[in-house]
C-alpha cells in the first residue's frame, strides 16, 4: 500500500466510521439480520403500544383459543393473549441479556486490557481466576444462586454474566498481548502518556470490534440460557417471559400444537440475528473493505509467430503484462516489458517499490500472487514460452532449470524441518536420486556456499541458524540442479551489510562456476555496480532503460535513472557541528 | 565545556538475561548536534536508544540529561518529560491506525494539558507544513499516506512537543531510494531551524555519514569507534569500521570493484 498518492482527495474521517457500518449493511446477511433485530427490539420497547390486551389478563373462554377475535396469535393455556405475552416478553428477555452482556463485557474487557498489558502477576491471577470460573458449570451455579437468592431472573443473569466475563476476558487479553508492542504503543510511552490513557485511548481502539462480535453472540447464549431457565419454571412467574410461554405452549402442546411456534419463532429469529450479525462484521473486517469480483478472464493474445532469438539468448521476455483483479477490471502491475537475458550474464532489474520489479520475476517463475495473471506477452525461455506452456510443464522447468533465491530467507525454510531434509527431498524428487547421493551432494554444496561446519548445519533446524546461513542454504538449494537461469529477488536486502558483501561474491563465483544467467532483482545501485553486467530500471511497470551497467552509471539516458542516481548518498561533506545559539532557537 | 552536553551516557550496562547486550557504553550528544549511531543487528544500538528513550531497561550506569539522571526512568517520571522523543523505523506499525493523523498529533498536547483540543487543532496545521504535509492530511488515517509520508507524520509527532532530542531509530531504511533522501534532508532542515538534537541509529554508514556531525560504531554491545563523522567514516581506526565501510557497495562499477578487492583483502588478513 506504498504507493498511495496524496494527490488523492482527501477522505473526511466521519466517513471512514460510516463506511464501515454501510459496508456491513449492504452485506445480505448483515442486513436481514439487523432488521430482524430491530423490528424485534422496537418491539419490545413499544409493546404497550402494540399489545393490544393486558399480558396478563385472563379471559375463560379463550383458553387454547385459536387465533382471531381480538387474540391476534390465539390465547394460551390460562386464556391470556398470546401475541401481548410474546411483545411483553421480549421486554424481560433483552433486559436480561444486556444484564449479562454488560456484566461479563465490563469485566472480562477490563481485566483482559490490564492482565494484558501489565503481563506478569497481574496476568498470571487473572488467568487463574478465569480458569476458575470457566471451571464451573453454569448451569449448576445459576440453580443454586436462584435456590439462594430467590425469584430474580435478572439476578440470576447477572450471576450468569460473571459465568460468561472469561470469554472476553481471554479474548481481550489475547488481542492486547498482540497489539502492546506495536512502536505506536511505544511512541505513546514517549510522548508521556499514561498508562491508562495508552490503554483506554490505543489498546481499547484495536480490539474494540472482535469485542463487538463477541458481545453479540453472548447476547445470543445469554437469551438462550434465560429461556431455558424460565421453562424450567425459574423466574417471576408473574411477568411474561418466552421461556414461560414456552412452558406453557408445551405443557398444552396436545390440545393447542400451534402455541409453541410463537415463542419459540422469537427466541429463534433473535438469536440466529445476533450469530448472522456477527458472522457479517467478522466477515467484513477480514475481507479489509475490499470487494473484489474476479474480472472476465480474457484470452492470451493469439500467438503471433515469434520472431527467432538470437541464438546466446536464454530468456527473452516480450510485452509482458501482469494484472490482478480489481474493483474495475483488471490493474495492470507490469505494463509491456522487454528484457532479454544472455546465457552466463548477470541482469540488473533495478527499481522503488511498485516498479513491478517483482512482480516481472514472479512471472517469468509463475509463481505469481493468486489472481494474478499473465494478460498478454510473451515469456521465451530456451525457445519454451512459459506464458503458453501448462502448469506442469514450468513445474518440470522450475528448480531444476530455472532456480529462485528469495528474499526473506527465513521465511523460506518450514520451521518444522531440518536443513538437510529440505535440501535433500527436493534434489531426489528433481533430480532422481537416492537419497544417499542426494545427502552426499547437499553436504557438498553446503561446503561449497562457504557455511563453517556443513555437519551441523545439515542437521541443524532454521531456528538454530543465522539469517545468513539461511542465505546460503537457499542459494545451496537453487545451483543444487545447476540451474540455467537464477532469478534473486532482493537476495541481501535483509541481511547485515558485511553478510550482503559476502553473499553477493558468493554469488558471483557460483555464477562463473556454473556459467548460470542471473536475473538479480534490487533496489540498490551499489548491489548493481557490484554485480550486474547489465542493468534493466524500472517504474511504474515498465523499463524506462536498459543498458550496460559501466554506461549506465557513467551516463544515464532517461530522467528517472537521473533522479534515483542522484539520491544515492554519496561522499560528500560532512556536516559542521555548530552549538545552537539561544534557547528561542529551539521552536 | 559540561554544559554543552546534552546527553552524557556513562558506563551504560543492560543485561537481558544472561546476555551483556550494551557493555560499558559512554557517548556524549551536544545540543544541536546529529550523533551517528552505526552497527549490524544484534549489535545493541536499538537497545541503546531505547534506553535513551526510557522504554528499555538499564542494568547499571548513568544516562545524563540535563542534570537528571534518567536510566531505567520512564518518560512519564522524568522531570524532563518530553524532552526526548522518538522517530522509529517502521512507519507502519509507528502510528495507531485507527486514529486520525489529527488525533495523532494532537494526542500528547492534550493528555499532558499543554494547550485546548482547540489551540492544539490549530497546531497540527503548523506541524504538517514543517514536514511539508498538505493540512487535509490531519483528517485522514495513516494507512492512506506511503511509506515516506508516514515518516514525515511520525516526525511530526515528534516535534508536537518541541523536544531537544530525537532518537531515531532507522528512521529512513523502509523507505524507497528517492523518498529516502528527501526525509534525510528534512531532518537536517529541522535542525537547523529548531537546534534539536538527533541520536541517528542506521546501519547504514551512507546514511549516517550524511546527517551526522560525529559517529559512534557499535559492535556487540561495545562501541567499537567514536568521532568525528569525516574521520569514522573515512578514515577508520578500527578494523570493523573498515569492514563495515568496504562492504556497503557504491553505485560506480569500478571503484565498486576497487572497494570488493579492498573488502575480500581484509576479510584474508582478520
Amino acid at each position: 500500500m506504498s504507493d498511495i498518492n496524496t494527490a488523492q482527495a482527501p477522505i473526511p474521517a466521519a466517513t471512514q466510521r460510516r463506511h464501515f457500518v454501510r459496508s456491513v449493511l449492504t452485506n445480505p446477511t448483515g442486513l436481514v439480520a439487523s432488521l430482524a433485530l430491530l423490528v424485534v427490539v422496537a418491539s419490545a420497547i413499544f409493546a404497550p403500544l402494540l399489545a393490544p390486551n393486558d399480558p396478563s389478563a385472563v379471559q375463560i373462554f379463550k383458553v387454547n383459543a385459536v387465533a382471531g377475535d381480538g387474540y391476534l396469535l390465539g390465547g394460551d393455556g390460562s386464556g391470556r393473549d398470546i401475541w401481548s405475552r410474546l411483545v411483553h416478553g421480549g421486554r424481560n428477555t433483552f433486559l436480561g441479556a444486556l444484564i449479562t452482556v454488560v456484566i461479563a463485557a465490563s469485566i472480562g474487557v477490563t481485566a483482559g486490557l490490564f492482565a494484558g498489558f501489565y503481563g506478569r502477576k497481574l496476568d498470571l491471577v487473572a488467568r487463574w481466576i478465569s480458569d476458575g470460573i470457566m471451571a464451573l458449570p453454569a448451569l449448576i451455579v445459576l440453580l443454586a444462586f436462584y435456590q439462594a437468592l430467590g425469584a430474580s431472573i435478572y439476578l440470576s443473569m447477572a450471576v450468569f454474566g460473571v459465568m460468561l466475563s472469561p470469554g472476553f476476558f481471554r479474548l481481550t487479553r489475547n488481542l492486547v498481548n498482540g497489539v502492546k508492542h506495536e512502536l505506536y504503543i511505544d511512541a505513546a510511552r514517549v510522548s508521556g502518556l499514561s498508562d491508562l490513557r495508552i490503554i483506554t485511548r490505543h489498546i481499547l481502539l484495536s480490539v474494540r470490534a472482535p469485542v463487538v462480535i463477541q458481545t453479540s453472540i453472548v447476547a445470543g447464549i445469554a437469551i438462550v440460557v434465560q429461556s431455558g431457565l424460565e421453562f424450567l419454571g425459574l423466574g417471576d412467574p408473574s411477568t411474561p417471559t418466552w421461556g414461560g410461554m414456552l412452558q406453557d405452549a408445551f405443557s398444552n402442546i396436545y390440545v393447542s400444537p400451534q402455541a409453541i411456534l410463537w415463542p419459540g419463532l422469537a427466541i429463534t429469529a433473535t438469536v440466529a440475528s445476533l450469530v448472522l450479525l456477527a458472522n457479517a462484521i467478522r466477515d467484513r473486517m477480514q475481507q479489509g473493505g475490499v470487494q473484489v469480483r474476479a474480472p472476465k478472464v480474457l484470452p492470451l493474445a493469439a500467438s503471433e509467430p515469434l520472431p527467432q532469438a538470437a541464438p546466446d539468448v536464454l530468456l527473452d521476455v516480450r510485452d509482458l503484462v501482469v494484472a490482478y483483479p480489481a474493483n474495475d477490471g483488471w490493474r495492470e502491475v507490469v505494463k509491456g516489458v522487454n528484457l532479454s537475458l544472455r546465457r552466463g550474464e548477470v541482469l540488473g532489474l533495478v527499481g522503488e517499490s511498485g516498479s513491478g520489479k517483482s512482480q516481472t520475476a514472479f512471472a517469468i517463475l509463475g509463481l505469481l500472487s493468486p489472481g494474478g495473471r499473465v494478460l498478454s506477452g510473451s515469456i521465451l525461455f530456451d525457445g519454451i514460452d512459459l506464458g503458453k506452456s501448462s502448469q506442469h510443464e514450468v513445474r518440470a522447468l522450475r528448480g531444476k532449470r530455472i532456480a529462485y533465491v528469495p528474499q526473506e530467507p527465513m521465511a523460506n525454510l518450514d520451521p518444522a524441518f531440518r536443513i538437510g531434509f529440505q535440501l535433500v527431498e527436493p534434489m531426489m524428487t528433481v533430480l532422481g536420486i537416492s537419497r544417499a547421493e542426494a545427502t552426499r551432494r547437499a553436504l557438498r554444496l553446503l561446503a561449497r556456499v562457504k557455511l563453517p561446519d556443513p555437519e551441523r548445519v545439515f542437521r541443524a533446524y532454521p531456528h538454530e541458524i543465522s539469517g545468513g546461513m539461511a542465505q546460503r542454504v537457499l542459494i545451496a538449494g537453487a545451483v543444487a540442479c545447476s540451474p540455467d537461469l537464477l532469478i534473486a529477488d532482493e537476495p541481501t536486502t535483509a541481511l547485515d551489510v558485511t553478510v550482503q558483501a559476502e553473499v553477493l561474491d558468493l554469488l558471483r563465483d557460483l555464477q562463473k562456476e556454473f556459467d548460470m544467467a542471473v536475473m538479480l532483482v534490487t533496489h540498490n545501485f551499489g548491489v548493481v555496480a557490484d554485480s550486474c553486467d547489465r542493468v534493466a530500471v524500472m517504474k511504474d511497470g515498465r523499463v524506462v532503460e536498459t543498458n550496460t551497467v559501466t554506461e549506465l552509471f557513467a551516463a544515464p539516458a532517461h530522467d528517472y535513472t537521473r533522479m534515483l542516481l542522484d539520491s544515492v548518498l554519496e561522499d560528500g561533506q560532512t556536516r559542521t557541528y555548530r552549538p545552537p545559539m539561544t534557547e528561542e532557537m529551539r521552536a | 565545556m559540561n554544559d554543552q552536553i546534552l546527553v552524557d551516557c556513562r558506563d551504560v550496562n543492560v543485561h537481558f538475561g544472561a546476555h551483556h547486550v550494551l557493555r560499558h557504553v559512554n557517548l556524549t550528544i551536544r545540543p544541536g548536534e546529529t550523533v551517528g549511531l552505526v552497527g549490524e543487528s544484534g549489535s545493541g544500538k536499538t537497545t541503546l536508544g531505547r534506553a535513551i528513550l526510557g522504554i528499555g531497561p538499564v542494568s547499571s550506569g548513568e544516562i545524563v540529561f540535563d542534570g537528571e539522571n534518567i536510566a531505567g526512568v520512564p518518560p512519564r517520571a522524568r522531570k524532563s518529560q518530553a524532552a526526548i522523543q522518538a522517530v522509529f523505523q517502521d512507519p507502519y506499525s509507528s502510528l495507531n491506525p485507527s486514529m486520525t493523523i489529527e488525533d495523532i498529533l494532537t494526542e500528547p498536547i492534550i493528555a499532558r494539558r499543554l494547550a485546548s483540543r482547540a489551540d492544539a487543532s490549530r497546531q497540527v496545521r503548523k506541524l504538517l507544513d514543517q514536514v511539508a504535509l498538505p493540512s487535509d492530511a490531519a483528517e485522514r488515517f495513516a494507512r492512506e499516506f506511503s511509506g515516506g509520508q508516514r515518516q514525515r507524520i511520525a516526525i511530526a509527532r515528534a516535534l508536537a512537543l518541541s523536544p531537544r532530542l530525537i532518537v531515531c531509530d532507522e528512521p529512513v531504511s523502509a523507505l524507497d531510494l528517492s523518498t529516502q533522501s528527501r526525509v534525510m534532508d528534512l531532518f537536517i532542515e529541522i535542525q537547523e531551524r529548531t537546534g534539536v538534537a538527533y541520536l541517528f541509529v542506521s546501519h547504514d554508514l551512507a546514511a549516517v555519514r550524511h546527517i551526522s556531525h560525529r559517529v559512534a560504531v557499535m559492535r556487540f554491545g561495545e562501541i567499537v569507534e567514536f568521532g568525528e563523522c569525516d574521520q569514522v567514516t573515512a578514515r577508520p581506526a578500527h578494523d570493523y569500521t573498515k569492514r563495515l565501510l568496504l562492504a556497503a557497495p557504491v553505485a560506480d562499477p569500478a571503484r565498486q570493484a576497487e572497494r570488493r578487492a579492498a573488502f575480500r583483502a581484509l576479510e584474508m588478513t582478520a
